[in-house]
């Protein structure tokens, strides 16, 4: 095991969101944190609490895993791109590390960047909403567990994508909707059943429904299913690397 | 001055390594050899290397060549040799369609963390990335290598590569001869025993190259083994000890640069003769001219490097026979014609 190889990568990236703090910390926390404002203290006190949640604090379970599977994504698979499209990748390849420490070392650093972005959104709603949380330890394994799914995921459209288009077409025609539709703002219950039927195929529901569970002890499902669900995902997830590294589908010729 | 190339004395070679070098040097590099036994393998044996791209194109066909430790080799061929494809290979970039590879021994595929870790690529294309300095760039090179941190060591590869005043510096601000030794610094971060310079002067000019021959003299000294790759045969003259020259995916030489230079340091000159000529007088017979062109031509090769290139007394002595001639041409054989002709003698024997 390269331990020096993995350490290298994980440093190099986050010594990379430090040069890019601007844009890969503040805005998220910004335009996150805007939600809150307008949701939580605006137009919040004039909606109806939902299951005894008052509805700014309602939100913010599904915001915060909104930030943060938006940005495991785009950072891991920027990650890995990037050297890819201006040729730094060679060093890699040559150099005596196994596919999967690489995997370690950009999956690590893209959860780790996403984990510190979490704590700084739950920080700021915070200081906007009335928060509780009632299962902390659920609560981080919720967070841990999607930044590391959806940081791997992201690593691999990095590996897939030969061009920027590849790059930004999941995240932005897959994954939004999803997230969206999850029930980010609302509660499955306000929609009609036929909806409600349909909402249960998106698997991003599972995960903000265990992830609120966590705070208020309300879901829309149960929460062993959602955590089978991403613990599903991420398996998935490791299947499609380990069979990347199998089949050779790499970046080399 | 150099040691033949006969495969009975390595030690030969290894002495002639230590004749050739000038005072201050050898006493490192003597020392160096002598801890250890004359005859040593190769650092880098390929044997039966070939590579087809996915394209159906093979790059190269079938490649056996030893690489000993501590020499310099030059590998000369045009471009699309298949230089690149061969290099990349060991380096483990590219993967082999047949045949192996042993670096200090060890297979590349098989032993991959053991023999990456030898080597140091510095490649053709410059590729950094610019918004990072060049002090952390070679720490990240030493680590992914799996060295431990060695401050030291790269503060003494950035003051080699005279790197070190620009170090904190963001990358994108360096000229693009500080970018490629930046680039050699980034190879040599991890103390590789092989290095891999992949057209190390390629649109550098005159005065950067010969910075950059100098560099390689050094490395050497170090004790580190330099491949390099060439499509110019004075960089090869300049630099290596041995050259192997490369064209369409094959190996078709590698000798001592001594030995290969005199072959390509051959020139010829032509003269069209007033009057046909149906023999050659036998005063010239030692001289090995030929009759070209059905007696028209009289041609005479020579060496450009010898002390006397023996035109002058040809000429006076053609006159003296009465040998008139309308013109007279010289030549140096290109590259190109120096590979058609190794092929084709190849060919014959
Ligand atoms: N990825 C590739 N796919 C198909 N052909 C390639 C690829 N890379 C190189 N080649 C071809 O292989 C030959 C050798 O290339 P290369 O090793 O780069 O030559 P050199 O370095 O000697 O100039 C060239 O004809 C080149 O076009
Ligand atoms: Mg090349």
């Amino acid at each position: 095991m390269n331990l020096q190889g993995i350490l290298a990568i994980y440093r190099y990236e986050m010594a990379r969101t430090k040069r890019t703090v601007l844009q890969s910390v503040v805005s998220p926390v910004v335009s996150t944190s805007l939600y809150f404002v307008v949701f939580g203290s605006a137009i919040g006190s004039r909606i109806q609490e939902i299951d005894g949640v008052p509805y700014g604090a309602f939100i913010v379970p599904g915001l915060l895993m909104l930030t943060l599977m938006m940005q495991s994504l785009s950072n891991a698979s920027f990650a890995i791109y990037f050297p890819k499209f201006i040729g730094t990748i060679f060093e890699m390849l040559s150099a005596p590390v196994s596919f999967y420490e690489i995997v370690i070392g950009y999956v690590g650093a893209a959860a780790t960047k996403s984990l510190i972005l979490g704590a700084i959104i739950l920080l700021t709603a915070w200081c906007f909403v009335p928060l509780r949380i009632e299962y902390p330890v659920v609560m981080l394994l919720f967070l841990v567990l999607t930044a590391v799914t959806f940081s791997l995921f992201g690593f691999l459209i990095g590996i897939w994508a030969d061009n920027f288009e590849k790059l930004q077409v999941i995240p932005l025609l897959v994954v939004t909707p999803m997230v969206f539709l999850g029930g980010s703002f609302y509660s499955i219950d306000m929609l009609p059943e036929f909806w409600q039927t349909v909402s249960l195929f998106n698997p991003v529901l599972y995960l903000i429904s265990g992830f609120r569970w966590s705070f208020y002890g309300i879901a829309d499902v149960n929460v062993w299913i959602s955590l089978g669900a991403i613990a599903l995902f991420l398996g998935l997830c490791l299947l499609a690397t380990w069979w990347i590294f199998k089949t050779g589908y790499r970046i080399k010729k | 001055m150099f040691a033949p190339p006969q495969p009975h004395a390595k030690a030969a070679a290894a002495l002639g390594l230590i004749a050739r070098c000038k005072p201050p040097m050898c006493s490192v590099l003597t020392a160096r050899r002598l801890q250890r036994p004359f005859v040593t393998d190769p650092i880098i044996s390929i044997q039966g290397l070939t590579k087809t791209y996915a394209s159906g194109f093979q790059a190269l066909k079938g490649i056996d060549l030893d690489i000993r430790e501590g020499e310099i080799f030059a590998l000369l061929g045009p471009n699309g040799a298949g230089k690149t494809t061969l290099i990349s290979i060991i380096c483990g970039i590219v993967t082999a369609s047949a045949g192996r590879v042993l670096v200090g021994g060890y297979d590349i595929v098989r032993d991959y963390r053991k023999t990456r870790a030898m080597i140091g690529l510095v490649p053709q294309e410059l590729a950094t990335d610019s918004f990072e300095t060049p002090l952390a760039t070679c720490r990240y090179s030493r680590g992914l290598f799996g060295r431990k941190p060695n401050p030291a060591h790269i503060e003494k590869t950035l003051k080699q590569l005279s790197l070190w005043d620009k170090r904190n510096g963001m990358i994108m601000a360096l000229s693009g001869g500080m970018k490629r030794r930046l680039m050699i610094a980034k190879a040599l971060s991890h103390e590789p025993r092989v290095l891999f310079l992949d057209e190390p002067t390629a649109g550098v000019d005159v005065e950067l190259r010969k910075d950059m021959w100098a560099l390689v003299e050094e490395l050497r000294r170090d004790g580190v083994t330099i491949i390099l790759t060439t499509h110019y045969i004075e960089e090869a003259e300049a630099m290596a000890d041995r050259v192997g020259v490369i064209n369409h995916g094959d190996l078709i030489l590698v000798e001592e640069k001594a030995a290969l230079m005199q072959k390509m340091g051959q020139k010829r000159m032509v003269l069209d003769l007033t009057e046909p000529l149906a023999a050659i007088p036998n005063r010239f017979t030692a001289l090995g001219l030929e009759l070209a062109n059905e007696g028209r031509q009289l041609v005479y090769t020579y060496d450009t490097q010898a002390e006397r290139t023996g035109i002058t007394s040809l000429l006076s002595d053609l006159r003296d026979e009465g040998i008139r001639f309308r013109d007279l041409t010289t030549k140096q054989s290109s590259l190109e014609e120096i590979f058609v002709s190794l092929v084709h003698a190849g060919d014959v024997s």
